[in-house]
């Protein structure tokens, strides 16, 4: 069932994006609904994190509108997760609390939700390790946590397993479908068709700055409809 | 570990040190402070009125330029000419004479200029010149340096003539002109108290002294209260009317240093009106 | 070599028999510079912070002009401090000249430019990690200083040891503000210049020894502190 005060669906029409002339994005329109997982997947350059960034208003766009619903602040209702975790110089729970702080959360609060989401993603016992003694996988999963420990909405995950082998892959792939069944819209990009294949209910195929196909999963990876997306899946299209 | 650091700061942060006390400021020479001269009257006067007394030690000219700015409570220092001119200026007044010395032409034991034997400056002066010294100047418009221009004025020399060759203005106090005189076996003229107290002579001795011209009065003034309504008129008062009265007087002639005498009270000695 | 076998035996002297006269000069030493770096922290740390954020027109420019502030003599600093807090000066009225308020006020001056330039460039780089992740928090530049001055709080405390070191170590504006007035404004660098011009080196030199080791003491103590908590920062 559907809260009230929703800030989904998200309506993108006509998105484009220029950085020093050059059109990273052009003419994109689609629509985010809640749901199962929406996967952005395309080769390398196609513009997938520039769209995240753009979605999450990290990025102005150059052309066309992004659209919220409902009368929220859509602002406080999303939160992201990078390719390379950010993270302060500082202990696993204070990572987790500092977004926290910074939403204005009281310091009960802070806590009981930043010990919920270091539960939720297997670092609880670490909570008072410096974070960047972590590793690769503990980081990505400590970045996953402290953003879900926001209560997201949308959650957007750019490329959260790029940099990871493949046991922290999992792991992290788990919480995300945790998230996911928790009623969490996960947006994420990512260039694994076979993790694409696991996590997608709905799939986005970029190409070259352009949306060319969203589909639900099921359909897009065994019959779909462009020949670019044919060719990435068979693993002819790099480029 | 912050926490421990916050306490270190506040242990250094409430010490007393700021604490308020009765005091006044004198503005005075190099000569008198690093004599010791102070160092022995102010716990006398301090006893005697509980006035703490701050003393700025410049030279001659620094310090009248503090009085005239107000910075200080009364001026004492050495270089008539230019007291008088402050008090004519309008700045402090009246001056009084407290205390004489002399001055002492030092150089070093080898003697270039060949002046040991002498008893007349300006003659002395001349054959530095012609020896090209090598002579060291303070050059800060102190007292001494005052008396020095005065000094190669009667001999009848220039010694800009010289400048960056052998006559060498160090434009610094009485202490580093010395320093410096010992470091190259230069000549310089020196006040007798700072002379005595200084520590670092090396082979410099005094070559030449006793000459009338070589006499070094110090007055003392208070700053014109009515150009600047801070100053401690009472309290600054108070150490003029001590300083020149029999108790200040006697210690001032109670100091010495390896039982030499360092300064001559006269403060007896009726001053013109000016 | 007399002279500064001398020097360190009298410096060993001073230190046993902790002669009370020293000992306030060493207190006031760290007085006068401990405040004027905590003043300096104040006004450095924010102003730092807050050019390693900011992005306007003419901000080149003021980063050049602090980075040059950097070398600002002290004398230079003396003297404008005291042509501001002479009786004749614009501040006169608050009657501060030849007082250890005049010096913490110069020293703060001379330092915070210091403390500026060095937290900019320390806390610039950090932005340029922390930027997108902090944005997608919500924080703008203005909400990320503290943020960013928390996280930078180990470099900080280098820079704030460089700030106290130049001000500890500084001679030409305590000179002029302070007047170098016995038992009430005489600090380390002050009588060491004192001595030195009296000719006493030995002496001189042995309150320079006291001096460095204070000043290493202090570092010392800070990187003890750095050293139990630097693993936080990696």
């Amino acid at each position: 069932m559907r809260a009230p005060d929703t800030i989904l669906p998200l309506t993108i029409e006509g998105l484009g994006f220029a950085r020093d002339g050059q059109p990273i994005l052009s003419g994109v329109s689609f629509i985010i609904d809640a749901g199962p997982p929406s996967i952005i997947i395309g080769p390398n350059g196609a513009g997938k994190s520039v769209l995240l960034r753009l979605l999450h208003g990290l990025l102005v766009p150059s052309a066309g509108t992004i659209q919220w619903s409902g009368i929220a602040d859509p602002r406080p209702r999303q939160a992201m997760v990078f390719q390379r975790p950010v993270l302060l110089r500082r202990s696993v729970l204070a990572n987790a609390t500092c977004p926290l702080a910074l939403a204005g959360l009281s310091r009960a609060e802070q806590l009981a939700r930043a010990h919920a989401a270091l539960e939720l993603v297997g670092l609880a016992a670490l909570a008072d390790r410096p974070a960047r003694s972590l590793s690769g996988g503990e980081q990505q999963r400590l970045a996953l946590g402290r953003a879900a420990a926001l209560r997201p909405e949308i959650l957007f995950l750019d490329e959260p397993c790029a940099s990871l082998d493949p046991a922290a892959t999992q792991a992290v792939e788990a919480i995300i479908a945790r998230l996911a069944t928790a009623g969490t819209k996960i947006v994420m990009t990512t260039h694994d068709l076979a993790q694409a294949r696991r996590l997608a209910g709905e799939a986005l195929f970029l190409h070259r700055g352009r949306l060319l196909e969203q589909s639900p999963a099921a359909r897009f990876f065994t019959d779909p409809a462009t020949s670019e997306a044919a060719a990435f899946l068979a693993g002819a299209l790099v480029w | 570990m912050f926490r421990c650091l916050t306490l270190v700061m506040f242990a250094l942060l409430s010490l007393p040190a700021f604490a308020q006390e009765r005091s006044i400021t004198i503005a005075s020479t190099t000569s008198t402070e690093q004599s010791g001269l102070f160092g022995h009257l102010l716990p006398i006067f301090a006893r005697e009125t509980g006035i703490a007394v701050r003393v700025v030690a410049l030279g001659t000219g620094q310090a009248l330029n503090v009085g005239r700015r107000g910075d200080a409570d009364l001026v004492f220092v050495h270089d008539r000419a230019a007291e008088e001119r402050f008090v004519a200026d309008g700045a402090g007044g009246p001056r009084l004479h407290v205390m004489f010395n002399d001055f002492v032409l030092v150089g070093p034991a080898a003697d270039p200029a060949g002046i040991a034997s002498m008893r007349d400056t300006n003659e002395a002066l001349r054959r530095i010149a012609a020896a090209r010294g090598p002579f060291v100047s303070r050059g800060d418009r102190s007292g001494t340096h005052a008396a020095e221009l005065r000094l190669w004025q009667l001999a009848g020399v220039d010694p800009v003539a010289g400048r960056g060759a052998w006559y060498r203005e160090v434009g610094q106090g009485m202490g580093p002109a010395l320093n410096t005189a010992a470091a190259q076996g230069a000549y310089v003229l020196a006040d007798r108290g700072t002379w005595l107290a200084f520590r670092n002579r090396q082979d410099l001795r005094i070559l030449l002294e006793g000459d009338a011209r070589l006499f070094n009065q110090y007055g003392v003034m208070l700053v014109n209260p009515r150009r600047h309504p801070h100053v401690k008129v009472a309290d600054a008062q108070r150490f003029i009317d001590w300083i020149v009265a029999p108790a200040g007087q006697a210690a001032i002639a109670a100091y010495g240093i390896g039982g030499e005498q360092l300064f001559f009270p006269n403060a007896t000695v009726p001053e013109p009106v000016s | 070599m007399n002279d500064v076998n001398a020097a360190f035996a009298a410096a060993a002297g001073l230190i046993v028999d902790a002669d009370p006269a020293v000992l306030g000069i060493v207190m006031l030493s760290l007085q006068v510079s401990v405040c004027a770096v905590a003043i300096a922290a104040v006004i450095g740390l924010s102003l730092g912070a807050l050019l390693a954020v900011t992005r306007f027109p003419g901000r080149g420019a003021v980063v050049v002009a602090l980075n040059a502030l950097m070398g600002l003599p002290p004398v230079v600093c003396g003297l404008l401090v005291y042509l501001l807090l002479s009786r004749s000066g614009p501040l006169g009225q608050w009657g501060l000249l030849f007082t250890p308020s005049a010096m913490i006020f110069a020293q703060a001056v001379l330092i915070a430019p210091i403390l500026a330039a060095l937290t900019r460039q320390v806390l610039e780089s950090y932005w340029e990690e922390y930027a997108e992740q902090l944005r997608s928090f919500g924080a703008g530049p203005c909400r990320a200083v503290p943020t960013l001055l928390w996280d930078g709080r180990f470099a900080l405390l280098t820079v704030l040891l460089a700030g106290f070191g130049r001000a500890s170590a500084e001679v030409g504006a305590v000179m002029i503000v302070g007047g170098n007035i016995e038992g009430y404004t005489r600090v380390m660098t002050t009588a060491i210049a004192l001595e030195t011009s009296k000719g006493d080196l030995p002496l001189a030199l042995a309150l320079g020894i006291v001096l460095m080791a204070i000043v290493l003491g202090v570092n010392a103590a800070a990187h003890a502190l750095r050293g139990n908590a630097t693993r936080w920062a990696g």
